[in-house]
């Protein structure tokens, strides 16, 4: 079942960075990485982003591979040009004070399902 | 087994028949579209209701001629409980049909409201055997009542919306290539890449992706080839000496991605195509790329991936992809 991004904003504590876009969206599954590459590659699509990088490539992989949303673990905040393509683009930017494993297992627990796959199809 | 009862998919196909993408795709969809719809949507909002000092033969006046199985009771604009049939049989038992309705109405309530999504109300439905909830406003008034039957409804309403706007789409997409008559038609995108640029690095590729779900591409496709795109557009932003082209060309039937660049050309192409393999610098690997999976995660997105490069002259890339023919074609019949 998915998962709202108001929830999984409430669940990680988030600050929204991206006030004009809206939250009320359906989240299929989460995937988390620092590497680009790995999110292009391993992804499912309509997924949240869990992820420690905060540069502007960052929302152009998301856009790419069809994410609805991301979340910036550790409260890192992304330089403007990140915010800017991000609200270009709808794809609403969240920051959360938690690391990386906590957050993937409280979101896990909450029953947000992987949307990581091992590149069988 | 029971010999009436037809075969379940379950019995048919073994107890793990493999999903397909296409499975999951609809699957995907319903649910999606289960999200998106509103209660206030589909809910009924002419809620007939009834006072809670009337007699219970009143409000079964109402069960019988609405030919309903409940009303919810109201006192002062606010919901109070509910009077469905087993609360009328009740009184009915005890010969009390002229008692007030709040004596034998439910007031342990279940609700939702007006703003929830249809998901909230199907997860009550599931969960409580329940026949119909109430629906609450923002000011906590009762704004309309919900059955299983509205829910059914309003998915299939939404359903039949979201295939006329995908028609459509495919529609227009397809003209434009009908429209134009030549013997070839290819519709050539091109864009001029920056070595370096890495604040700018993928503004092309969203152009690219961008352009074909204009055209009518599903979002699977849209999504393989902004993938490769990208991929492509960040080799010619870090690996170039003086950036390139990246290209797309749209057909009928394929699509075509290529880069073209004059340098520096690669040493061995065998060792670029091995995943993990790189030339990155470190500054290229804190943007979360220069992993050696460029070109792999290319070829998988794509059906055919051709490299030639020559050391001090240049590298061309070449992508090719087949449209499915159901996507760009799928109005030649009616046409």
């Amino acid at each position: 079942m998915s998962m709202n991004l108001t929830e999984i904003i409430k669940i990680s504590e988030g600050k929204v960075l991206t006030p004009e876009l809206n939250t009320d969206i359906n989240i299929h599954g989460g995937c988390c990485a620092d590497l680009m590459s790995d999110v292009l590659a391993y992804s499912r699509p309509r997924a949240v982003l869990l992820t420690g990088l905060t540069n502007p490539q960052v929302v152009r992989t998301a856009q790419m591979a069809d994410f609805r949303a991301i979340v910036f673990i550790r409260g890192k905040k992304p330089q403007q040009e990140t915010i800017d393509i991000a609200i270009q683009e709808n794809i609403p930017l969240i920051s959360s004070p938690m690391g990386m494993f906590e957050l993937c297992g409280k979101l896990h627990d909450a029953g947000l399902k992987s949307y990581e796959h091992n590149g069988s199809d | 087994m029971d010999p009436i009862r037809p075969q379940t998919e379950q019995e048919k196909f073994g107890r793990h028949r493999p999903l397909t993408d296409r499975d999951a795709h609809e699957i995907n969809r319903i649910e999606e579209l289960s999200y998106d719809l509103k209660v206030r949507e589909v809910m009924i909002s002419n809620v007939i209701t009834t006072p809670p000092n009337v007699p219970v033969s009143k409000a079964l006046e109402l069960v019988r001629v609405n030919r309903i199985s409940g009303v919810p009771v109201v006192h002062d604009e606010t919901l109070v409980g509910i009077i469905s049939l087993e609360d009328i049989v009740r009184a009915l038992q005890n010969n009390e049909l002229g008692e007030p309705v709040q004596k034998y109405m439910t007031t342990d309530l279940v609700t939702v409201n007006t703003f929830d999504s249809i998901v909230e109300a199907i997860k009550i439905f599931t969960e409580k055997r329940l026949g119909r909830l109430p629906v609450i406003d923002e000011h906590k008034k009762l704004a309309g009542i919900i059955t299983k039957g509205d829910i059914t409804r309003g998915i299939l309403l939404a359903v039949q919306r979201d295939y006329k706007e995908e028609e459509v789409r495919r529609y227009r997409a397809s003209h434009l290539f009908d429209d134009i008559v030549s013997d070839r038609t290819t519709l050539v995108l091109r864009y001029n890449i920056k070595a370096g640029d890495f604040t700018h690095g993928g503004n092309a590729s969203s152009h690219i992706k961008r352009a074909l779900l204009r055209l009518g591409a599903d979002s699977q496709l849209a999504r393989r080839c902004g993938i490769a795109a990208y991929e492509a557009e960040m080799n010619l932003i870090i690996h170039t000496t003086n950036g390139g082209m990246l290209k797309l060309e749209v057909e009928p039937r394929k699509i075509t991605l290529s880069t073209t660049d004059d340098g520096p050309g690669i040493e061995d192409i065998q060792k670029v195509l091995q995943p993990g393999y790189s030339t990155a610098t470190d500054k290229v690997r804190e943007m979360g790329f220069g992993a050696g999976m460029g070109l792999v995660n290319i070829q998988k997105c794509v059906d055919k991936m051709e490299i030639e490069s020559t050391r001090g002259k240049g590298t061309k890339l070449l992508m090719r992809i087949a449209v499915p023919s159901e996507i760009l074609n799928s109005n030649k019949g009616s046409s």
